[in-house]
């Protein structure tokens, strides 16, 4: 039997043969950003099996073993690979854990950032008139403080508040509401501004003439048609909460020396750099600068993508 | 008793100093299943007559007076959630340009669940099967596969169909056809008209079709409309409309299809533009590009009269029909 029978393509076949991979494949710079990521990331996730030692246990921190060198320098231990930091810890195993921190701060940050944002964007965007300029305006306000200057505020009232144990031990959390309240006008401004565009748009009218109530129309209907220009700020905003979380830990107003993220890491080391240790500080800064650069490298060419504007056929 | 019974309708827009009015007191009835027409050139008030009946206008436009009644119920004052139960559900509307009205990023199949869905408690296989039984009435080839679809997958012909497929699937009593070929080319507007025609007149669904296309009209619509700057100018059976205009707006427009001119001669169009809302004459409002104007028509407003089988509004329409042609040569 010949049957000439198309099956229609799987929802996997489909991703694969879009626009968008393959411009992902063509471009060399999106594919290497793109594995250094996933390294990263690799590392990060799996950190504890990974790492040799466990950074937060005291028991594998030996004042004897304090600032070795790494491997490749005379007056190293073999144990070591990046050598140890001034308290003796493994500084590759702080950094796989550090990573891992940064990382963690960095995308729920943005992930609430985003919901704030996205929220406000569309009902502002959609409701229009008062409900728009109130928020708006309240965006204007947070804007104008730098994002710094109201985490710095904030982080230090609330430690001085709770006292710096309690601080320690919630600091992730007072990290991520921190830079994701502080940040979430860029999302609203963008949202309002795509919502003010798809609105006017027929298949809008024709939702309203179906009988949708206005929350569905602006989830299901407005919402997945603005979703580019989200993805393009969601990663320049993972990049940049990372950078906002690292300096305010290297502040020392953030994450705790005994729980370093990447931030807190280059800040103990900072001390040491001219009595010799350069490299507590400048490993983990060089795998702060590789992560953020490339998912900044991602970010851009999301953009060019997702911008009909520059598309280049 | 009649299926719509639009009274004395006023929609005005606020504007920053002014108020326009963009409907002045409309009435019209229609009958369950009955076709009706709407015509008048850009900016009568066509569409928001539409949106009117869907009580979807939006800012800063409002309805100022009058009712709506539909199915009993004045629905030019019902609250948003009464409303939503009506729109969609006993009374649909068809867009003009199908290339828009689909949302992009949704399949058919999901846009047409999600319908069923707001209106309809149902399992998602049962509003499937709906959705398939109403895509075949509108000949659509395959239905199964068209769900899976993206609107941008189609032609805009497709496109319309599932458009009318859509409106279709709440059984609704009423649809308005807002210039639903106009986006299309000529033979596939046949196609839609004639597939329209055929799914009101089968399922017994009153339509309403808004259109500037006079031929489609007389194709489609038992009774007529014809709208000037906000007002019913001229209303009754279409075939006395199409072929005894009484109003001089009606017999220009009828005048003005190339039909009605000799090859090789300029078309006889109407002089003048339609008067902008913020500056209407006093009295008629075609009087500034009526040859028959006279003092009076400048003055004041003409009322609705029954002339015959229709009702025209127009001060002169009597000595026009005793005989316009030595008027003219006077």
């Amino acid at each position: 039997m010949s049957s000439t029978e198309i099956t229609p393509p799987s929802r996997w076949t489909r991703i694969a043969k879009s626009g968008m991979v393959h411009s992902f494949r063509r471009n060399p710079v999106a594919v290497g950003s793109m594995l250094v990521f996933l390294c990263i990331a690799m590392a990060a996730v799996f950190a504890p099996v990974i790492a040799p030692f466990d950074p937060y246990d005291p028991i594998n921190m030996d004042i004897m073993n304090s600032e070795f060198p790494p491997v490749w320098i005379d007056g190293s231990d073999p144990q070591f690979v990046f050598g140890t930091d001034d308290q003796g810890r493994d500084l590759w195993s702080t950094i796989l854990y550090g990573t891992r921190l940064s990382l963690l701060i960095g995308l729920c940050a943005v992930a609430l950032q985003a919901f704030l944002g996205i929220s406000i964007g569309l009902i502002a965007g959609y409701i229009g008139g008062r409900t728009d300029s109130l928020l708006m305006r309240l965006a204007d306000i947070q804007l104008s403080f730098s994002t710094l200057m109201v985490a710095i505020i904030f982080l230090a009232v609330t430690q001085a508040m709770f006292g710096s144990e309690t601080f320690n031990q919630y600091a992730v959390y007072f990290l991520i509401a921190v830079i994701g309240v502080a940040e979430w006008p860029q999302y609203a401004r963008t949202v309002r501004a795509t919502v003010l565009a798809e609105k006017k748009k027929e298949y809008i009218d024709s939702a309203r003439v179906l009988g949708f109530g206005p929350v569905r129309i602006m989830v299901r209907h407005i919402l997945p048609n603005s979703l580019s220009p989200i993805f393009v700020i969601s990663t320049v905003q993972v990049a940049n909460a990372i950078i906002s979380e690292a300096s305010l830990s290297f502040l020392g107003l953030g994450m705790p020396p005994s729980q370093p993220s990447l931030g807190s890491l280059i800040s103990s080391g900072f001390d040491y750099i001219f009595s010799g240790s350069w490299w507590i500080t400048a490993i983990p800064g060089i795998v702060l600068v590789v992560l953020v650069l490339v998912i900044n490298l991602l970010g851009d060419w999301m953009r060019d993508v997702l911008n009909p504007k520059l598309y280049k056929g | 008793m009649s299926l719509l019974s639009v009274r004395e309708l006023s929609v005005k827009f606020a504007m920053r100093d002014e108020t326009v009015t963009a409907l002045d007191q409309i009435s019209f009835d229609l009958g369950k299943g009955e076709r009706l027409g709407i015509v008048g050139e850009s900016g009568a008030g066509k569409s928001i007559t539409g949106f009117a009946l869907m009580n979807l206008i939006s800012q800063p436009g409002y309805i100022d007076s009058g009712s709506v009644t539909f199915e009993g119920k004045d629905i030019a004052n019902l609250p948003e959630a009464g409303m939503r139960h009506v729109r969609g559900n006993r009374m649909a509307m068809i867009f003009q340009d199908p290339m828009v009205t689909l949302n992009p990023v949704l399949t058919i199949g999901q846009q047409m669940v999600e319908t069923l869905f707001a209106h309809r408690k149902l399992s998602r296989a049962e509003a499937k099967q709906i959705a398939i039984v109403k895509l075949r009435e509108v000949f659509i080839p395959s239905p199964e596969e068209r769900l899976n679809q993206y609107p941008h997958e189609l032609s805009g012909g497709m496109r319309q169909r599932i458009i009318i497929a859509i409106a279709l699937l709440l059984d609704p009593q009423l649809i308005i056809a807002d210039e639903p070929t106009t986006a299309l080319d000529v033979t596939i507007q046949a196609d839609i008209m004639e597939l329209l025609l055929e799914l009101c007149q089968s399922n017994k669904v009153g339509l309403i079709l808004i259109t500037h296309d006079l031929g489609v009209v007389s194709q489609m619509t038992q009774r007529t409309l014809v709208m000037y700057a906000g007002r019913i100018i001229e209303a009754g059976p279409t075939r006395e409309i199409i072929n005894d205009p009484q109003h001089p707006y009606t017999q220009g427009l009828i005048n003005a299809l190339p039909q009605q001119t000799p090859p090789g001669q300029r078309l006889k169009q109407i002089p003048g533009n339609m008067p902008s809302l913020t500056d209407m004459p006093p009295g008629c409002p075609f009087s500034p590009r009526c040859e028959y104007a006279t003092d009076q028509c400048r003055t004041t407003l003409p009322d609705m009269v029954r002339y015959g089988d229709v009702e025209v509004a127009c001060h002169e329409v009597a000595r026009l029909q005793s005989g316009p042609t030595q008027e003219k040569s006077a």
